[in-house]
């Protein structure tokens, strides 16, 4: 049903869960998460959950979809039926269908597929609770379960969305935002390569809203790439205090 | 599940050699500038049965829109507006990688691309297309059909999405009882409302290079491409990147102001075809003589 438009920026400044415009959502995250596959981790932006495997490089079935020189990159994001408000058909709906492809897209530009030929890596995203940047929250899980895997890459992305909200660009927005919202613009950055290997915007913006914007994401995304980072390196202190 | 594409068509690697080698000395395989579209031919009306229709030829892509326009239910959370229902359908007889069946994630992309582009800044009058608020509104069916593949589906698409749309009628009502409607579609009465235009401008990237609407053989070769829609008051109305390479960061401000300076160009055409409509009214057998 039509609901009332809540106020998106209060009196304040802030928002309408008490956030500054450049600040990001609580946000935990955990690699190793999962036994069976090769690499996994758990992503939490607010109340946006997402879990991510990957298995691979494994042999490629059915075979005949083996590449002679790289490997085969298969890449599922995918919406639990209860992660949403109203129940979601577990069927892949067309959003979906074109999330895994710009999800792949993001990952194929940075994982060394040339190493592993007649491969396939499968990368499998299941968004668990659903509170707006579920496709951002999700790569970045899959670049981290990716790293567990030990899959060289050339940088791991980061994924944020920024949205203009009562005329103001604002960092990581949540589904409220995302609804009610003049614009939602997910990016997926590699700040070490320096490479925008994710760029959506469902919104209407101004050339200079678009630049603020852009900014805006690139320096949110670095701040979530040191917190991946420091997730790895935290993973191998354990592994090693362990030995 | 999306895949590595593993269908792509073979492109040699000598010409791929020579799409590179060429860029360094200023010049595209098809001797175009690196900020040129290739011929635009548009076309208003091919198909008289349909509601709204055109059909573009974009260098040696064709793609035609039809608009049908029906009577449906609305959304529940919007009881007071119609409905905008884009597909695109990629055929097999418009290339010898497509196959038959349901639309692949590069059909399905294209056209929530489309609709995008659309919806953000309400390019088309939702609100003027219900019947009974709540029970009974237009359902606006604008369904992208690829004839002949030759790249940069997705600016001849909006291209042809935009001029179906503006030359659409909206069937008569003969009476309405109770939620019963019925129409007369042989009788079309109204413009479909339309507030403003928008086009997409696709622009690929092979190492600094930016190529302005990449043809096929170039899109094999790309590292990555862009697309960006802009509406006729230059305001962005939305972006895909696409492509298995990321963009430089320090590229995107030049993507950007170059995709605003095509843009221009294209809603020139755009009005230029709108406004003459006679002129560029031709039926399918004409278009189909006149070999681009």
């Amino acid at each position: 049903m039509m609901h009332e438009k809540p106020v998106l920026i209060r009196e304040d400044g802030l928002r309408h869960d008490g956030r500054r415009p450049d600040e990001l959502r609580p946000i935990k995250m955990e690699v190793g998460v999962l036994s069976n596959a090769d690499g996994s981790a758990y992503v939490e932006f607010g109340g946006t959950k997402v879990l991510a495997a990957v298995y691979g490089p494994r042999e490629v079935h059915p075979r005949h979809l083996a590449l002679p020189d790289r490997a085969l990159l298969r890449c599922r994001y995918h919406m639990a039926p209860f992660s949403t408000m109203d129940r979601k058909s577990p069927a892949p709906s067309r959003r979906e269908i074109e999330l895994s492809k710009v999800i792949r897209e993001a990952l194929e530009s940075l994982i060394f597929v040339d190493l592993y030929p007649r491969t396939s890596i499968d990368i499998f995203i299941e968004v668990l609770q659903a509170d707006g940047g579920t496709r951002t929250t999700g790569l970045t899980a899959a670049s981290l379960a990716l790293a567990d895997a030990g899959i060289p890459m050339r940088d791991l992305a980061a994924g944020v969305a920024v949205g203009k909200i009562d005329g103001v660009l604002v960092l990581d927005i949540d589904e409220v935002e995302d609804e009610y919202g003049e614009a939602d613009m997910p990016i997926g950055y590699a700040p070490s390569i320096d490479e925008i290997v994710l760029l959506q915007l469902n919104g209407v913006l101004s050339l200079d809203e678009f630049r603020q914007a852009l900014e805006l994401a690139k320096k949110g995304a670095t701040m979530i790439y040191k917190m991946m980072k420091e997730t790895l390196h935290n993973k191998y202190l354990r592994i090693l205090s362990e030995e | 599940m999306s895949l590595t594409p593993t269908k792509q068509p073979i492109i040699p690697r000598i010409k791929r050699e020579t799409i590179r080698k060429l860029l360094a000395r200023g010049e595209r395989i098809d001797g175009r500038r690196f900020d040129e579209y290739r011929p635009i031919k548009a076309y208003l009306n091919p198909i008289p049965k349909a509601e709204g229709s055109a059909l573009v030829r974009l260098g040696n892509t064709i793609v035609m829109t039809g608009v049908k326009i029906e009577v449906g239910t609305p959304f529940p959370d919007r009881p007071e507006e119609g409905v905008l229902q884009v597909n695109a359908e990629f055929v097999p007889l418009a290339s010898p990688t497509f196959e038959p069946g349901p639309p692949d994630e590069f059909a399905i992309e294209a056209a929530r691309v489309v609709d995008r582009n659309l919806r953000e800044p309400r390019a088309v009058r939702l609100e003027d297309l219900v019947i009974i608020p709540g029970k009974k509104v237009w359902i606006v069916f604008n369904d992208i059909y690829l004839l002949d593949h030759d790249g940069n589906i997705i600016d001849a698409g909006m291209l042809s999405t935009m001029l179906a749309l503006n030359t659409a009628r909206i069937p008569s009502i003969v009476s309405i009882e109770g939620d019963n409607v019925v129409v007369d579609k042989r009788n079309k009465d109204k413009k479909l409302g339309i507030n403003l235009n928008v086009v997409t401008v696709s622009i690929g990237i092979i190492n600094d290079y930016l190529l302005v609407d990449p043809g096929l053989e170039e899109e094999l070769v790309l590292d990555g491409k862009i697309t960006i829609g802009f509406d006729e008051k230059g305001r962005i109305t939305g972006i895909q990147r696409t492509g298995m390479h990321g963009i430089p960061s320090n590229m995107i401000d030049n993507i950007i102001s170059l995709a605003s300076r095509k843009a221009a160009e294209l809603h020139s055409y755009l009005r230029e075809v709108l406004n003459n409509p006679t002129t560029y009214s031709k039926t399918l057998a004409e278009i189909m003589k006149s070999e681009g």
